[in-house]
């Protein structure tokens, strides 16, 4: 199985150690991966502003650099769910369709498609989960809290294959931390504020560390952390399935 | 609306009283939690929202139809039946009833139609003025304040501030806070304007085109005093209220008071059809650009919208902005994707008021995709040219740096150098992020730096 390891921009520069984490995860669970040297970004942080229309040329590198894999994984709920909806390329029309359908977050790759039910790894530590919206609304990485369907969670099953972790759920299971983009900036007090609230809840359940699926809101959320001084400390979701026996 | 906040700068006055958001948020959560467990009550659910959207979007394709087929059954039944373009028209048809019939005492139940068309204030310059009789829109009306939610107006303020307002107004003990107390003198203030009325004002839940009768759903019952006290009623509506079989309100009427506000039913939901002896009833059925709206095929199934809110009390953002916020008539991530429709460059702000987490799409009993059309409505806000500047300069250049692989490496490589060698550059007043957020610790190499030395071959 051959997988393009799709590593997001800011995930490349700001979060290497998720990058590395991803990939190796991947390897150990016998996948055959390359990272294409040339990738840039998803192209979501146009598209989400209204600026879709000038996203092409990075689809067109994001097509040039995917084309030709099985699957493409990518360590963020988010961007690729923007792959998803949005990526298109006129010159190369079917690849681009393939990519769209073949293109996987990380967690769902590992319950959907490599079946994962046992892994060998434990983080002895009270863990937070928090479910962000694009993976869980549009990706349906789990059940949401709006809808009255069964419940199941992705992330979750793999979190419960941990050794030692102990998984608290925030008293609103499914609530936006905020991030939302350049919402972060243009929206800067609401922004806030969310995140704000977020933590708040998961400060009182104790917990050690929150995770997730999207490092962007985990990075919103650490912002938080680190300016109030919280011994709480965020990880994503790759780097505790990757960690240690 | 030049001199009107937009959303960001009134969400953030808003937020600055925190213990108040919280107060507010806690509220309408409170609201959205009563809604799930109605919902999860019914294991038909997710079935019923189904088949609401499916009556909609066919009433939608078949708008002329029915709204043709209602007029003929309403007149039938004795009812006068006005069509109005606009706002303007449907004060103006509102104001003729009134003179015609030289009426001066007036109330009214909610109609968000008649905030949306500005009929208070109009009729006000005429000398004329109306009574709001919905306990939240009349503390809203004594204050001078539009409604701040569409069906709980007056949520934005607490006992001390409607205490207050009725101390004013009312003359109630001052600092008396006590529910009761104050809801009482406003009943006992309102039946004397009941009696009075000669004419009362309603809105419209539902329009039912085989049968010209229509359906107004409260709780307080205030339609009713109004409607069956006073010798006039006339009831407005916006066109998209049609619904074709009186069948279909099994399904609507389930699902309204369940998504509002968590009651399986509202207390009242009355069913209005002839007038009675000696009773006048008109209907003043508006366009307003609803008919622009449904030619847009990104933004038709708006029009879905029955008006229950359950958008507004899931929304991560209006609970923490406040219904002011939105500057206009309907709030809420419903407002975001209506209100650019009847003007553009006036609320150009609403569909970015948004971090298109999607629960209002999920929560809709009519499944009005909402934060795909906040999506979409961006792009056209843009291409139409109604963004900043700043903005557009911006994300052009993010766009050009994301198609050019080696200077996006060059940039994020100079970038993380800059921010460990110069962290004042970007730890300062004049990024957004770093206000009340520490910036990411910037690492010395890249995923990309990494991979080339440890894995390729």
């Amino acid at each position: 199985m051959r997988v393009g390891l799709f590593i997001p921009c800011y995930i490349d520069q700001f979060y290497p150690q998720i990058g590395i984490a991803t990939l190796e995860l991947l390897e150990k669970l016998g996948c055959d991966v390359s990272f294409p040297l040339n990738q840039t970004c998803c192209g979501q942080p146009m598209a989400n502003s209204g600026f879709a229309a000038l996203s092409k040329g990075c689809d067109k590198n994001f097509v040039a650099n995917f084309r030709g894999f099985d699957y493409i994984v990518g360590p963020s709920g988010s961007c690729v769910l923007h792959l998803k909806e949005h990526l298109h390329d006129d010159q190369f029309p079917g690849e681009a369709e393939h990519i769209r359908k073949h293109v996987y977050e990380l967690t769902e790759f590992l319950v959907d498609i490599l079946k994962v039910e046992k892994l060998d790894v434990s983080f002895p530590h009270k863990v937070g989960l928090h479910n962000s919206c694009h993976g869980q609304r549009g990706l349906h990485l789990s059940s949401m809290s709006e809808q009255m369907l069964p419940a199941f969670s992705k992330p979750e099953k793999l979190l419960g294959m941990v050794n030692g972790l102990q998984l608290s759920m925030p008293a609103r299971p499914d609530e936006c931390c905020g991030f939302g983009g350049t919402f972060c900036v243009f929206e800067e007090a609401v922004s806030v504020k969310m995140g704000k609230d977020r933590i708040e809840e998961h400060e009182a359940n104790g917990v050690e560390y929150i995770t997730g699926y999207d490092e962007s809101c985990l990075m919103h959320l650490e912002g938080i952390l680190k300016r109030k001084g919280s011994p709480i400390k965020t990880i994503h979701i790759a780097e505790i399935l990757n960690g240690k026996a | 609306m030049s001199n009107t906040l937009n959303h960001a700068q009134a969400a953030a006055n808003f937020i600055a009283d925190e213990p108040r958001t919280n107060w507010h948020n806690e509220t309408l959560w409170f609201v959205r939690q009563k809604r799930d467990k109605a919902a999860h009550g019914l294991p038909e659910w997710e079935k019923l929202r189904e088949w609401a959207s499916q009556i909609k979007n066919h009433t939608l394709s078949h708008l002329d139809e029915y709204l043709i087929e209602f007029e003929k059954n309403a007149k039938a039944n004795g009812v006068q039946v006005h069509w109005a373009a606009n706002g303007d028209e449907h004060n103006r048809i509102v104001y003729n009833i009134i003179q015609q019939n030289n009426v001066t005492k007036i109330v009214k139940s909610k109609s968000m139609l008649t905030e949306e068309c500005g009929m208070n204030e109009f009729l006000h310059e005429k000398g004329i003025d109306i009574v709001d009789t919905d306990l939240g829109e009349r503390i809203v009306q004594f204050r001078k304040e539009p409604p701040s939610h569409i069906v709980l107006p007056a949520i934005h303020l607490k006992k001390k501030d409607v205490s207050d307002t009725f101390h004013e107004h009312l003359h109630t003990e001052k600092d008396n806070h006590d529910p009761q107390y104050l809801t009482e003198a406003a009943r006992q203030h309102l039946r004397e304007k009941f009696i009075e009325a000669e004419l009362a004002m309603t809105g419209v839940n539902f329009a039912v085109a085989e049968t010209g009768a229509f359906v107004v759903c409260t709780n307080e019952g205030n339609a009713d005093m109004g409607a069956h006290a006073a010798p006039i009623h006339i009831a407005c509506m916006g066109f998209e209220k049609i619904i074709p079989k009186a069948e279909h309100l099994s399904v609507f009427l389930r699902l309204l008071a369940r998504s509002a506000t968590g009651q399986p039913i509202t207390t009242y939901s009355s069913h209005f059809m002839k007038p009675r002896p000696g009773q006048q009833v008109h209907i003043v059925i508006v366009d307003n650009e609803r008919s622009k709206q449904l030619g847009r095929t990104d933004f038709k199934n708006s029009l879905k919208c029955i008006r229950c809110a359950a958008c507004f009390n899931t929304c991560p953002v209006y609970r923490r902005s406040g219904g002011h916020s939105y500057h206009t008539a309907v709030a809420g991530p419903i407002g975001s994707i209506l209100n650019p429709n009847i003007d553009m460059r006036a609320n150009a702000d609403l569909p970015f008021a948004s971090t298109l987490c999607g629960s209002c799409s999920n929560v809709c009993p009519v499944k009005i995709d909402i934060h795909d059309q906040l999506w979409k409505w961006r792009q056209v806000l843009v291409a139409e040219g109604y963004v900043d500047t700043t903005k557009k300069i911006g994300l052009k250049g993010m766009a050009y740096l994301f198609a050019k692989p080696g200077l996006y490496r060059f940039a994020g490589k100079a970038g993380r150098a800059v921010m460990r060698i110069f962290p004042f550059l970007v730890n300062n007043k004049l990024n957004a992020w770093y206000k009340q957020r520490e910036m990411p610790a910037p690492p010395k190499q890249s995923f990309r730096d990494w991979y080339i030395k440890n894995k390729k071959s």
